[in-house]
């Protein structure tokens, strides 16, 4: 994939925005606010030259690893793998239909560059580290990145998961957190809070990265940092603060759209939205 | 009591967790891609015979069953073949939902090794007994299910393993178990039961241990003058349902027997197929709903009626059934 300008991955970001909008509401169903909030990092990934990948030998054994751990942004998943190439946009409308290999959430291998089966949530980081230490059996270079929400951090096997990274070393393991701070029910620092979260990552052996989620640039710096630090063996996690939402000002202001699509009327309100920051 | 004395058999002398782990070795020996996930019980399980040889391709993920079954998954999607090996109480029930996802929805290639499979670990207890991993892994669609009944089927199921197209799990158990089949070209096909035994009066349809506890108890029938088959039905999932049938339709009777619950096991997946194919009277030995205790293994089995003499008296009272239909 060639890397694109800063305003062509601007641009990109907003496209993938639409196509979950097209997604969800054409589905009736799914979570466009979880994915909206996690766009600029995917962007960053796939389309700024983060991730080394062949959208047309999709299990290419030296591929970089992108695991959606919050599988509930499948939408986002699969918007970037149709972008990237993987398999055509059209398959992206047929979401959430019977007989169709788009799956509310993502299956593993379904779809091509479908890496992992998530969508209960906590299980994205252990699987990270599986493809670790294979990659070291193997003698392979590549990196494997894992994107967290942050409710999921409440779930034990993340924290299972954190010290085993530590323990085997895996410098070449980063995770990005979606902190939009808020999961399905509530505030999360009102639902079960999570704080202070940039100690607990370190105390488990992490270096910790903040940027601002939604700035591609400062992404795409800490991207490269974290390839910089892959030799100091820790693992490394960038806690990319966001807004759940994010692009649709009515739905970044109501956290009860966290597992609802937008009606017609709404998602007309959304496009001319996403369009006019385009 | 020795498991398979009454039936002449040849009681092994190492337990089948030992034989479980020498199976596990000469399969690493053989094939590179193999890769051991353990949950702090290889020094149970065996699983560490590989660990003293293969250091780099044994991983001692502790005690986080979860994080275990997830990174064991990784590894299969980075290209190697895992066995991920604990008590199948603490793995299937602490990773149920990660074996659901990660190995069984995914359908990856792996084993997952459920050690210390029933009650026969004995004096440790009821919090370490797997006593409803069959019906666990009922709930697990994709998954071959294998229960080896001796060390050849170990040693047998252990190198099928990488062959079969999806996830399996394998029960290894904690007891010595007698030899039933020759350790060299063992009959062991996946998802095809062995006739151990034959005779005409009714069949015993066992797994694990309970198969030569029901040659045991097919001897002590015998001198009833009641010729029982035995089956050996060590695949529960693809179930043999030729053999089941033909079971049920050369004697006329089944007693099922298994080291398990009764509830979801082997058992009431064998009662389906015969109501579906040929309705015959049936009677099953194996756990009613309950806990079991600390004991000896063989005190045990003898409180919650699962020896030879329980086999035989489920025998005596089917051909009855049988006979008054």
């Amino acid at each position: 994939m060639e890397k694109m300008s800063k305003q062509e991955l601007k641009e990109k970001a907003q496209e993938l925005r639409l196509e979950i909008l097209d997604m969800t509401t054409r589905a009736g169903s799914g979570h466009p606010s979880s994915s909206w909030s996690s766009v600029e990092i995917v962007t960053a990934l796939y389309f700024g030259g983060v991730l080394s990948y062949k959208p047309d030998e999709p299990w290419w054994e030296d591929r970089d690893r992108f695991i959606m751990s919050k599988g509930h942004a499948a939408p986002l998943l699969y918007a970037a793998l149709a972008h990237a190439g993987y398999f055509d946009k059209k398959e992206l409308l047929r979401l959430r239909e019977v007989g169709s290999p788009v799956q509310g959430h993502p299956i593993q291998g379904m779809m091509p560059g479908v890496e992992a089966t998530t969508g209960s949530l906590g299980q994205g980081l252990s699987l990270g580290i599986g493809h670790v230490l294979g990659g070291r059996l193997a003698d392979k270079k590549y990196r494997v990145y894992v994107l967290l929400g942050d409710g999921e951090c409440e779930a034990g096997q993340i924290w299972e998961a954190a010290m085993a990274a530590a323990h085997f070393k895996a410098g070449n393991l980063v995770a990005i957190l979606d902190y939009n701070k808020f999961q399905e029910t509530g505030p999360i620092s009102r639902e079960i809070a999570l704080e202070p979260l940039v100690e607990k990552w370190q105390s488990f052996g992490w270096t910790v990265h903040e940027v601002n989620g939604h700035d591609l640039k400062e992404i795409l710096d800490k991207f490269q940092l974290a390839k910089q630090l892959e030799a100091t063996g820790k693992p490394q996690i960038i806690i990319a603060h966001t807004i759940k939402g994010k692009g649709v000002s009515f739905v970044e202001a109501d956290f009860t759209f966290h597992g609802r699509a937008l009606n017609a009327e709404q998602a007309e309100l959304a496009r001319e939205e996403i369009n006019a920051a385009r | 009591m020795q498991l398979g004395k009454k039936a002449g058999l040849e009681l092994c002398d190492q337990p089948l967790r030992n034989i479980f782990g020498d199976a596990l070795l000469d399969l690493a020996r053989a094939n590179p891609k193999v890769v051991v996930l353990d949950g702090d019980l290889g020094n149970s399980t065996k699983a560490e015979y590989v660990r003293q040889e293969f250091p780099d391709r044994f991983f001692n993920i502790g005690i986080a069953e979860s994080n275990l079954v997830g990174i064991g998954a990784g590894l299969a999607g980075a290209g190697y073949y895992p066995f991920i090996v604990s008590f199948s109480s603490f793995l299937l029930c602490n990773a149920y939902d990660q074996i659901r996802l990660a190995v069984a929805m995914s359908e990856i290639n792996a084993t997952v090794i459920g050690s210390h499979g029933g009650i026969t670990l004995g004096k440790d207890g009821p919090t370490q007994m797997g006593i409803e991993d069959l019906a666990l892994m009922g709930g697990l669609p994709t998954f071959t299910i294998i229960v080896p009944s001796d060390p050849a089927t170990m040693h047998a199921a252990v190198k099928a393993a990488p062959q079969i197209k999806g996830p399996v799990f394998i029960r290894s158990s904690r007891v010595p178990m007698p030899y039933i089949y020759p350790m060299e070209n063992t009959p062991f096909e996946v998802g095809k039961a062995n006739i151990v035994r034959d005779g005409a009066d009714l069949s015993i349809i066992g797994c694990g241990m309970m198969v030569s506890a029901g040659m045991d108890a097919a001897a002590l029938l015998a001198k009833k003058g009641i010729e029982a088959r035995v089956l050996d039905l060590h695949t529960i999932r693809p179930m043999d349902l030729d053999a089941i049938t033909a079971s049920a339709r050369d004697t006329g009777a089944i007693v099922c027997a298994e080291e398990h619950l009764l509830q979801g096991g082997m058992g009431s997946n064998v009662a389906r197929v015969v109501a579906e194919q040929h309705p015959v009277p049936m009677r099953f030995v194996g756990l009613e709903d309950t806990y079991v205790e600390s004991g000896d293994p063989w005190d045990l089995l003898k409180k919650y009626h699962l020896t030879a003499e329980d086999i035989a008296s489920a025998g005596e009272e089917v051909v009855k059934a049988k006979k008054a239909v």
